[in-house]
């Protein structure tokens, strides 16, 4: 069928991309060739979507790459003419419009038309064929509100089809779909390749890449690792180049004797939200980080906002020291010593329109008022003041706004908050996403000084040679459960690849 | 107009720089007022004497009271568009309470406790039955408005030796007992919003009430608290305008306060989103909407341009306000 060497259908040459001081890709180069399915894979973080957002024009990338279409170069940095030439990117959250019909989002901003005037009968007809191409059995007259998520990818793919799309990008397609919906997606898949279409599959999940995958492509760190053809395919190859990162030196972390574990400080047993977390139990242990692994959408932020209660749970307990505890509310577990860092700083953690001083003293101010409830400015500042200097928070002074600060800073600022209100258990959601390295090194300090002073501390991550620098033992999870525990031995750290098979279920294939 | 500053890489001049935008921002819509007085001096120099700014504060008092309410609520991100219902139902109850022998004083905190009450149940509508502020309000404009015609059967109610009028028409050091309240409601609000636990709550729940939430600030609890404010200054309003008026009527008092009190908080650049203003701005605000009603009238532009021209001011003026925001703000 193809011949020994075709031209790629698509061929990305140097792309490189920096971000003010963080360099997200470091010229990296990809090739897919048409009908071929080809994996990218990676950690989070390693530049998988950023690479994505250059090809479909959403991001210019920096003066040196290029990217090659039919070996024509095209124009970078241009939505619109990356989707005249063929590209169509689908991401995780689909951008469907539900109170409309499939028709209607399959054309959207792209109607066809007669004297101006949308021709409804030309679009479901041109609908109906492209679900028929797809092999589908909705109608294109169904309001897309009353589709499965796993139909209404298939809608996002048609939509892609109407506009002639011939590079087709799938941002891990399966995370929401059940097994039956996923098994309809791949034979959707196959079939496009068989009509010579490229398909670029950004997936975490071994069995999937196994199942669909011609070619894989690794990125890690934003640079390219290499490239397997489908024979040379094997888990192990796959961690290894997923992971294969040397610990950085700004990991210091002063090994707890492992042997000396303190008494339990939280037990967590059977927890469930009825949609996502299922059933998870563990001790965290006093003086002691535990490191919550695995992929984004395993659970490990829902698990965490399930025991700080700010969503509420369907089952499960907790107990703090020994004693049964209900939180049903964040005040509720706050009272109780227990506080946890948001992963997402700007929109569910910081004040951006108040000031530092404000932003570090908002959990504390009924602490710090007199009884009529008048605030204490002075004790306040002095606080703020104190923190800036203990936490080395780069600012003018504590009185701008927090706005201002480098993301780095405004992570201190928030552990700031977390640390005046004194806790026990101190649970961290990506403490260190978005920090450049000093302040990363920083963050690690504290946390490490945390631990000694006896704090229970649980810290989800992502990035495993945090988890291995700075954790005495991990937690696994995959599709909401707890799946695993790897615990750091005798002078042997963390596993990376132990983490890295639990989480994408590579042990299991 | 600071280019210089911008120019020189000098830390201090920097600094000096944010220091003249934060100066500035601070001022707000002050010199938009001034301007306006200026501009209607220059029009009619009767403008600009002790009578005539007497009466443009006397006129917007009732406006400013209602407004400071509604800067609380606002700034949580929310809006009371029943506060003109809830003046006339409170009017009505003051009057007829003053008609009773004896206790006709009551009148006053009896209006103010049914403002309260109608703004809690505003308050717990928003707060615990979680509906958005523009719905609860907006029914409860409809259904305070019948209540309040409801309160006389539907008359207008009077009483000529009212026991409280000083309130609307006496004067205390010459000075009209309307602004001393005005004024007093401004400065308790700056006190409560800027010295307080709870003002500082009400900033964080109206720029970003999640992590707020997260912080462990009872929210539930700060919205009630925003909405019984501007119910009680809703009330307060009613038992001024009683006082004034010697009288009140169900069906035509207070008929669309809210959207003056709105414009004046808005016009203060209180952020419609919440979590950024003043109660000065506030002030500002309603004194400019009074300056320009006053200002017209004097300047002999008849009763339909006036309209049209306060409509555009606002819009103007905010729109200004925005892009020196814009202009003042880092990239």
């Amino acid at each position: 069928m193809l011949s020994a060497k075709p031209t790629p259908m698509l061929d990305m040459r140097d792309i490189s991309k920096t971000f003010g001081p963080v360099q997200a890709l470091k010229s990296v180069s990809l090739t897919v060739f048409p009908g071929e399915l080809h994996a990218l894979m990676g950690e989070n973080g390693a530049g998988k979507s950023t690479l994505m957002k250059v090809l479909s024009g959403a991001c210019r990338p920096d003066p040196g790459g290029e990217i090659l279409i039919d070996g024509k170069p095209v124009v970078t940095g241009d939505p619109i003419r990356a989707r005249a030439n063929g590209v169509a990117v689908i991401y995780q959250e689909l951008s469907l419009a539900p109170n409309l019909t499939v028709a209607q989002n399959i054309f959207l901003g792209n109607e066809p038309r007669r004297f101006g005037i949308v021709d409804a009968g030309k679009m479901v007809a041109r609908a109906e064929a492209i679900l028929e191409r797809l092999g589908v059995s909705f109608s294109p007259r169904t309001k897309v509100a009353r589709l499965s998520l796993g139909e209404r990818q298939l809608v996002e793919i048609a939509r892609a089809l109407s506009t002639d799309a011939r590079i087709i990008v799938l941002d891990e397609p399966t995370t929401s779909l059940t097994s039956r919906e996923t098994d309809r997606l791949f034979e959707v898949v196959v079939g496009l390749k068989a009509q010579g279409i490229a398909i670029i599959y950004i997936s975490h999940r071994m069995d999937e890449v196994y199942e669909l995958a011609d070619r894989v492509s690794v990125l890690r760190d934003g640079g390219y690792v290499g490239t397997l053809e489908r024979s040379e395919l094997s888990a192990s190859a796959l961690v290894s180049m997923m992971v294969g990162r040397d610990l950085s030196a700004f990991y210091k972390k002063e090994h707890r004797p492992p042997g000396a574990r303190r008494p339990v400080a939280l037990t967590v047993r059977g927890m469930s939200d009825g949609v996502l977390v299922r059933d998870c139990s563990f001790d965290l242990h006093e003086g002691e980080v535990l490191a919550l692994s695995g992929l984004v959408g395993s659970g490990r932020t829902e698990l965490a906002r399930l025991i700080f209660g700010a969503d509420r749970k369907t089952a499960g307990s907790l107990e703090l020291d020994g004693k049964p505890i209900d939180i049903s509310s964040p005040a509720a577990a706050l009272n109780a010593g227990i506080t946890y860092l948001t992963e997402d700083r700007k929109e569910l953690g910081l004040f951006l329109d108040m000031s530092v001083a404000d932003n570090v003293n908002m959990g504390v101010l009924s602490r710090d008022a007199n009884r009529f409830g008048w605030r204490n400015y002075a004790v306040g500042d002095r606080r703020a003041a104190q923190a800036v200097s203990n936490l080395s928070i780069r600012t003018k002074s504590t009185k701008v706004n927090v706005g201002s600060l480098s993301g780095g800073n405004q992570q201190k600022v928030l552990l700031a908050r977390l640390l005046e209100t004194k806790p026990k258990i101190v649970i961290l959601d990506e403490p260190t996403r978005g920090v450049d390295v000093g302040a990363k090194s920083e963050i690690y300090r504290i946390i490490d000084d945390l631990a000694k002073s006896g704090i229970a501390i649980l810290m989800i991550s992502s990035e495993l040679p945090e988890v291995v620098g700075v954790a005495d033992r991990a937690l696994v999870m995959r599709d909401g459960a707890i799946v695993g525990e790897v615990a750091a031995r005798e002078c042997k750290p963390i596993s990376q690849e132990a983490i890295m098979e639990l989480a994408t279920g590579a042990s299991a294939t | 107009m600071s280019d210089r500053a911008t120019t020189s890489t000098a830390p201090i001049a920097s600094l000096r720089q944010a220091r003249f935008q934060t100066a500035f921002a601070a001022l707000g819509m002050l010199p938009i007022l001034v301007l306006l007085a200026v501009g209607f001096q220059l029009i009619n120099p009767r403008f600009m004497t002790d009578t005539n700014l007497l009466i443009v504060m006397q006129q917007s008092s009732i406006n400013i009271v209602l407004a400071a309410g509604m800067t609380f609520v606002i700034l949580t991100g929310g809006i009371d568009l029943s506060v003109g219902s809830v003046l006339a139902a409170s009017a009505m109850v003051a009057v007829i309470v003053s008609l009773m022998p004896d206790i006709g004083m009551l009148g006053v905190p009896a209006a103010i406790l049914v403002g309260l009450c109608f703004g809690l149940v505003n308050g717990v509508l928003v707060a615990y039955v979680k509906l958005p502020p523009f719905i609860v309000t907006l029914g409860s404009l409809t259904a305070v408005r019948g209540i309040a015609r409801l309160l006389g059967n539907d008359t207008t109610v009077f009483n000529s030796s009212l026991p409280f009028d000083f309130l609307g028409n006496g004067t205390f050091l010459e000075i009209p007992w309307l602004v001393i309240i005005a004024l007093s409601v401004v400065i308790i609000s700056w006190l409560v919003l800027t010295r307080t636990v709870l003002g500082t709550w009400i900033y964080a729940v109206g720029g970003n009430a999640e992590a707020a939430r997260l912080t462990g600030i009872k929210v539930p609890l700060v919205l009630l608290f925003v909405y019984g404010v501007s119910g009680l200054l809703a009330g307060l309003g009613g038992a001024l305008s009683a006082a004034r008026l010697y009288a009140a009527n169900g069906l035509q008092l207070g008929q669309s306060y809210e959207l003056d009190a709105i414009a004046a908080v808005i016009l203060g650049g209180t952020s419609f989103v919440g979590g950024v203003g003043s109660i000065w701005g506030t002030l500002v605000g309603g004194l400019i909407i009074a300056v320009l009603s006053n200002g017209l009238i004097l300047a002999g532009i008849s009763d339909i341009w006036q309209y049209i021209i306060k409509g555009l001011v606002i819009i103007v003026a905010v729109a200004l306000d925005r892009y020196r925001l814009q202009a003042g703000a880092r990239t």
